[in-house]
This record gives C-alpha cells, sequence and structure tokens, in this order.
C-alpha cells in the first residue's frame, strides 16, 4: 500500500524526482523503513501506456517546458530550445534509455592524476574509487538484471549488431559483443525477455527493459514507507536560521502552491534541473543558492563527447529490428594519449526509426545530398559514439531569469562549448566509425553530429574539499548537512561509460549512508 | 485534401500553361490545385491556389524524394492552408517569385530544373521563411505513417509481437 504522508510530516525524506537516481534512492529508503516523500513533475505511465512511435511517444514523455541554450555545441543552433531529450514523468529518463550498463575503469575515478593538466579543464579526481564502489555496483546490476554480468547471459545480436561486428573485426577490434545491457536476455525478476521490438528509446512495452517506472517506484510503495506525488513540481527547497533544510514548496496537479516539510532533502532532477533548483532557492543567507559556497553549483556541465556514425550499403540491413543499443566496442575505451587526447569512447550499436532519424541525420540540412541518405534507410546500420568530456567551468547552467517557466520561475540555460579534446575524440571516432562501416563495404557513411543530450551530468560535482565541489563522497552537500544531490549531476568527471549504472550504485550507496547517520542521530 | 475532386480540378486548365513548367505540381482552376497525373487534387481554403501550388513545389524541392508521390508533400504543408498562417506564406511565396524573377525566370514554378530551383532556395536559406517550411516538413512529411513503407521503415512491431520471430537478425548478405 502506498503510504500518504501529512505536508506538516517533518519526520520524511522528501526526494525530488524519481528516475534512475531518486526512483532507486527512493526504494531503497523505504526497503529500510525509512519514510519518503518523492515528488515528480511528470505523470505516471506504464508499458501499458508506452506508445511504439518515436515523435508521439516523445510528446507523451519528454521534459518540453522551457529551457535556453547558449555556446558553440551545435545543439545551441539547431535544437535551441531543447539541450537535453530527457523524461519527465515517474521513472525519470529510465523510461527511455537504452540500457547500456557500464562501470567505469578504475583510471577514471581519477581523472586529474591520470590525465594531468589539461588546459582549460577543471579536471579533479573523485574522492571515491573503484575499490569502493565494487560492491554497490555489484548490487545495481542485479538490480538492473544487467547481461554478461552475474551469470546473466547476452541478449542475442539483431542485424545492425552484425554489421557492426563484422566490421569490427575486421578492423581487429577485440572486445565487441552485445553489450552490459539491463535488458532481460532471459525471464529475470518477475519481467520477461527482451522480444526484438525495437523501442527501446520509447518506454519498454514488455517491461523486459529495466526502468525505475514499474520497478523500484512499486516496490518501494509496496512497503508502506513510500509517498509517490506525481505531477508536482518543486519550485524551492526551503531552510531555517541554523541553515538546515526543513521541506520544500511545489506546485501540485492543479497547479496550487504547496509545503511539504522534511527532515532531509535529496534533489535528483537530472543534470539541468538539480542546479536549478538550488539556485532558484537563493535566500538571503544564500544568496548565490543553496550549497552553493564553492560556487560551482551549475559548474562543470557535462554531456560526454557524442556522435553517430550511420552507413549506407547495398543491400538491407534494417537496423531499427531489435533492441537499440545490444552492442559495443570497447577497444577505443582505455586512455592512451598517443591517439591525441586523454580519455577514452566506447562505441555502440543505435538504430533511430525514419521519423527520428530524418531530424537528427543532419539537422538542418536539406536537398538531394540529404534525402537520398534517407533513401537508403533500410539499407543503413548505425553506432553511438560515447566518450568522456572533458568538464570546463564556463560550461555551465545559470538561472535565465528572462524567461520563466509555467510557473513563473527563471528556466536553466544551458551554456557549453567543446573543449579541444572533446573535438579531437570525436574526429578520431568518427574516422574509427567510418573505417567499421567501409570495411563491411558501406557505400556511403555519414559523421552525425550530437543530438540533444541524453547524458547530463556534473553540474553539481562531488569532491573531496568543499572549495571545489557541492557534494561529499556520499553526495551529501559540503554546505547543508541534510541536503543531499543523488542523481547524475553529481558527477566529478564522465568516465566514457554512459552513466546510468553508475548512478543507481551511487543512489544505494547513499540510501545505506542516509539511513546510518539517521539512525545514528547525525540527521 | 479530397482525392475526389481530382477530375472536377482537371476540366479546368485555364493556369496549366503557365504550370507546365515544374512539371509535377499545378494549379487547375480556381481554389484547386492538383498533379498532372491527377493523383492528387486540394482546394485551397486561405492561400491563393498558386501560392498552394509553389508551397508544394517548394517542399519538394527541399526534400526531394522521387519514390514519394505529391500527395504526401500536399499533407505535410496544407497545415499552412489556414487564416492565420496564409499572410506569411503569402509573403514568403512571394519572395521566392521575386528571387526567381531575379534569376530571369517568369516564377517559381516557372523554373524549369531543380537545380536552378535549389539555386533559389540556396539564396534564402537564413531566412526565417525557409526555415519554418523546411523545419516543418521534417516531422510533417517524414512523420507521416503511409510514407514509412516507400522507406522500408515498419514502425511499431509490438502489436506483432517484436521482431524476434520476424527476421531481427536475418541479415545474409555479410
Ligand atoms: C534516449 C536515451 C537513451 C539513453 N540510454 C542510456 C543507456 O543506454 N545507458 C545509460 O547509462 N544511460 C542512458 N541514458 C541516460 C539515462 O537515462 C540518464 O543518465 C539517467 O536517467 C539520469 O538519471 P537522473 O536520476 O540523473 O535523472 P532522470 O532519470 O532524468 O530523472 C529526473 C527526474 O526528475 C524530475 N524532476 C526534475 N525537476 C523536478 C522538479 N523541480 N520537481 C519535481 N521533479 C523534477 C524529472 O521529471 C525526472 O523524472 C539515456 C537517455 C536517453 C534520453
Ligand atoms: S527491443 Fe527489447 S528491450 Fe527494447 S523495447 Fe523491445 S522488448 Fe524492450
Amino acid at each position: 500500500m502506498p503510504a500518504t504522508f501529512d505536508l506538516n510530516d517533518d519526520s520524511v525524506v522528501v526526494i525530488i524526482g524519481t528516475g534512475a537516481g531518486g526512483g532507486v534512492l527512493a526504494n531503497e529508503l523505504a526497503q529500510k523503513g525509512v519514510k519518503v516523500v518523492s515528488l515528480e513533475a511528470g505523470g505516471r505511465y506504464l508499458p501499458d501506456d508506452y506508445i511504439n512511435d518515436e515523435w508521439e511517444s516523445f510528446g507523451q514523455l519528454a521534459w518540453v517546458d522551457p529551457r535556453t541554450t547558449s555556446g558553440d555545441w551545435r545543439v545551441a543552433k539547431d535544437f535551441s530550445g531543447l539541450p537535453a531529450w530527457i523524461v519527465k514523468a515517474v521513472g525519470g529518463t529510465t523510461i527511455h534509455w537504452a540500457g547500456a550498463s557500464l562501470r567505469f575503469q578504475e583510471h577514471e575515478w581519477k581523472a586529474k592524476t591520470t590525465y594531468g593538466d589539461v588546459q582549460g579543464a577543471n579536471l579533479l579526481d573523485w574522492p571515491i574509487d573503484g575499490a569502493e564502489m565494487a560492491p554497490y555496483y555489484e548490487k545495481a546490476e542485479t538490480k538492473l538484471g544487467v547481461t554478461r554480468t552475474g551469470g546473466r547471459a547476452g541478449l542475442p545480436g539483431n542485424n545492425n549488431f552484425k554489421v557492426f561486428e563484422k566490421g569490427a573485426q575486421a578492423l581487429g577490434y577485440k572486445e565487441v559483443h552485445t553489450g552490459r545491457m539491463a535488458i532481460n536476455s532471459g525471464d529475470y525478476d518477475d519481467r520477461m525477455s527482451c522480444q526484438q521490438t525495437g523501442f527501446c528509446f520509447q518506454g519498454c512495452k514488455w517491461g523486459a527493459k529495466w526502468s525505475a517506472a514499474y520497478t523500484d517506484i512499486p516496490r518501494g510503495e509496496a512497503t508502506g514507507n513510500l509517498e509517490v506525488r506525481d505531477r508536482c513540481h518543486v519550485a524551492r527547497i526551503l531552510h531555517n536560521e541554523a541553515g538546515k533544510v526543513t521541506g520544500v514548496e511545489y506546485f501540485d496537479k492543479d497547479g496550487n502552491l504547496q509545503m511539504q516539510k522534511a527532515r532531509i532533502v535529496c534533489v535528483a532532477g537530472n543534470s539541468f534541473e538539480s542546479p536549478r533548483l538550488l539556485l532558484n532557492s537563493a535566500s538571503s543567507m544564500f544568496p548565490d543558492g543553496l550549497a552553493n559556497s564553492s560556487g560551482q553549483v551549475g559548474r562543470n556541465y557535462m554531456r560526454h563527447m557524442t556522435g553517430s556514425v550511420y552507413g549506407v550499403f547495398d543491400k538491407p540491413v534494417r537496423m531499427w529490428r531489435g533492441t537499440t543499443m545490444a552492442g559495443i566496442i570497447q577497444d577505443e575505451a582505455r586512455h592512451d594519449p598517443s591517439r591525441g587526447f586523454v580519455g577514452g569512447f566506447e562505441m555502440e550499436t543505435l538504430s533511430l526509426g525514419l521519423p527520428f532519424m530524418a531530424a537528427f541525420l543532419d539537422p538542418g540540412g536539406w536537398g538531394r545530398e540529404f534525402t537520398t541518405a534517407l533513401d537508403g534507410y533500410e539499407n543503413m546500420a548505425g553506432m553511438w559514439l560515447v566518450g568522456e568530456d572533458m568538464p570546463q567551468e564556463t560550461n555551465r547552467v545559470t538561472l535565465n531569469h528572462d524567461v520563466k517557466d509555467q510557473y513563473g520561475l527563471a528556466v536553466a540555460n544551458v551554456h557549453f562549448d567543446d573543449h579541444p579534446n572533446d573535438i579531437a575524440m570525436r574526429n578520431y571516432a568518427y574516422k574509427k566509425g567510418m573505417a567499421i562501416y567501409e570495411a563491411v563495404g558501406a557505400t556511403r557513411v555519414f559523421p552525425t553530429p550530437p543530438y540533444p543530450s541524453t547524458h547530463n551530468l556534473g553540474t553539481n560535482r562531488m569532491s573531496e574539499n568543499g572549495r571545489d565541489g557541492v557534494v561529499n563522497r556520499h553526495g551529501q552537500t559540503h554546505d547543508i548537512a541534510n541536503l543531499f544531490v543523488s542523481d547524475g549531476s553529481q558527477f566529478t568527471t564522465g568516465a566514457s561509460e554512459n552513466p546510468t549504472l553508475t548512478i543507481v550504485a551511487l543512489a544505494i550507496r547513499q540510501a545505506d549512508f542516509i539511513a546510518g547517520e539517521m539512525s545514528r542521530g547525525n540527521l | 485534401m479530397g482525392n475526389n475532386q481530382g477530375p472536377k480540378g482537371l476540366t479546368r486548365r485555364e493556369l496549366l500553361s503557365r504550370a507546365t513548367a515544374a512539371g509535377a505540381t499545378f494549379m487547375v482552376g480556381t481554389g484547386f490545385v492538383t498533379s498532372g497525373s491527377a493523383a492528387w487534387a486540394v482546394e485551397a481554403s486561405a492561400l491563393k491556389p498558386e501560392t498552394l501550388a509553389t508551397l508544394v513545389q517548394m517542399a519538394r524541392d527541399i526534400y526531394p524524394h522521387d519514390k514519394v508521390a505529391d500527395e504526401f508533400y500536399v499533407i505535410a504543408v496544407k497545415g499552412y492552408d489556414t487564416a492565420e498562417a496564409a499572410p506569411a506564406i503569402e509573403a514568403g511565396i512571394a519572395a521566392l517569385n521575386a528571387a526567381a524573377q531575379g534569376k530571369g525566370n517568369a516564377s517559381y514554378l516557372d523554373t524549369g530544373w531543380e537545380r536552378d530551383r535549389v539555386d533559389i532556395l540556396r539564396g534564402m536559406e537564413d531566412s526565417a521563411f525557409f526555415q519554418q517550411i523546411r523545419g516543418g516538413l521534417v516531422t510533417g512529411l517524414y512523420n507521416q505513417k503511409a510514407v514509412w513503407p516507400i522507406f522500408g521503415y515498419e514502425g511499431e512491431s509490438y502489436s506483432q509481437g517484436g521482431y524476434i520471430e520476424r527476421g531481427f537478425d536475418d541479415i545474409n548478405w555479410l
């Protein structure tokens, strides 16, 4: 039975956002007997509700509240009002995600030490490492049912993978397989196996892919310790004269302003909304926003070095059939500065349906150069390139006071300039990706620019020292003991791997810490 | 649009001679726009018929797919044929025709080669009008379910049980 808590109940932990970070944290705390109120700006949608149609699904699930952009990234030109592709719904972006679930490599926890000084980059070592995280990674893999871990079988390769694998082998790549995916290759955890429907980005109608929406959230509710209030948009975090947070103000389903008291507040609204909320909560005591004595709130925004490569062949591939991202080449993920950049990248299969391909293959493109590419759609194979990008202080989320959302709140402006290291890595990765398809006989290849960001990281980063970042090794803000950050914005650096497994592992770990501190009477 | 209006439109050909140059798209009579093959016809309501016809040609020149019939381009731009949208579209098409005339053609539709029409479009690529039409087509054209099979795209598969037994790994030429 889902709990219901009183607005004046100041014994509850309030969690803002129910995605990979917030959704998992809510369940983990509820399982430990901690009372939780989760506030989620979006509505509730379950597998039956998901729509296997790209734009219709986007309309149903995506966060389309206004945001603005600046900087030299191409997204600011092509999709100026849509810097990110993320979900606004119970379960957050775990409804859209493709399920690629990789652990960081050991050296990636220590980017500053490993890479040294990179001009213009605000690199820092994480205050934690692989040994510290190993048991939490294992718990996360078990929770998500990640294939090729814990004895779980890999997924079968689809057409898109077979082309990718053949090209990879021709180039001599060794670490090539159908990925470590949070998608069931057999029945697991009361969910069925993947039916190869090919709409992983639109929400898995079979429930074969893990999403907080239909696992952690209902399980947390079943404990009787968790209340999820959907369509509740948090506007501000409140604090007392002692500088402790005391609750949050939010707009409910009907647009009425409510106040929920809290013992602890955890922010997990993804890397734009989390810093925006801290900044919008500025007060006379904290004029620069909450937890911002370091001035780092909103800074060091990372989105991964991304790009895609599509290849057209003389015969059909039909890449859309089957799992969207079950295919990986890991050989380039290593740190090897001889390639002309620090850090590494992963290559992963990717397919878009025709409607999204038209929008994303070459945004703004037109004429026969563009349309002949789409004419080859049936004969196309695709891959995504995802690598570590450099944190830069000036890549940041700030409040744009000239633009207000439907509640009259200043929106987030997202500023991003590519770092030279990002550009060098992308160009190298494009060449490798194109060579893979050419090795299988591609008649034409496309180095496709980054899409609106799906991996949004770093805007409340973790640091050993309160000077350098916003939260400590537990995601607890350096400035305010009962205020936590629980999503991808904690990332000190981005590593080359897709981030969600790490977000989930950090949330599981944070739940242990919060519950422990509560029982020790420290919180 | 009304396919059944095609034959009726075809009986009135007074504007035909002015439109044949561009090949596929004509205005026919007052209010109706149709193709030479009468595969489609549509009634312009807020826009001038020749404006709608020019818009259809412009749409095809922006995203030319020889396998995609005119009717899909008509559907893609028909949304601009409203009282609210019409003034801006009329102005944009007037500018397009002026650009065509600047290159020695009677009008955009009267410009015979796609190459020359594309040249005219390149010259106005950064205009708000061009970007509005191009941007609208990305969804207006490619998000029509009826267009998908022309590209081989199969759309949703859930209702058929996915591809697990329907060829997710059936590639046979590698
Ligand atoms: C198409 C796509 C594919 C992806 N594939 C992968 C993949 O294969 N592997 C991988 O690791 N990652 C993938 N990702 C990324 C992954 O989804 C995110 O990294 C992850 O979900 C981020 O978790 P989060 O907790 O930071 O935020 P989210 O999951 O985005 O959750 C944030 C939630 O907070 C809510 N919220 C925000 N502000 C407020 C507010 N003020 N009040 C109340 N609620 C609020 C939002 O509505 C949202 O539900 C993909 C993403 C996309 C879009
Ligand atoms: S391909 Fe598999 S994981 Fe993806 S949506 Fe379909 S059934 Fe779900």
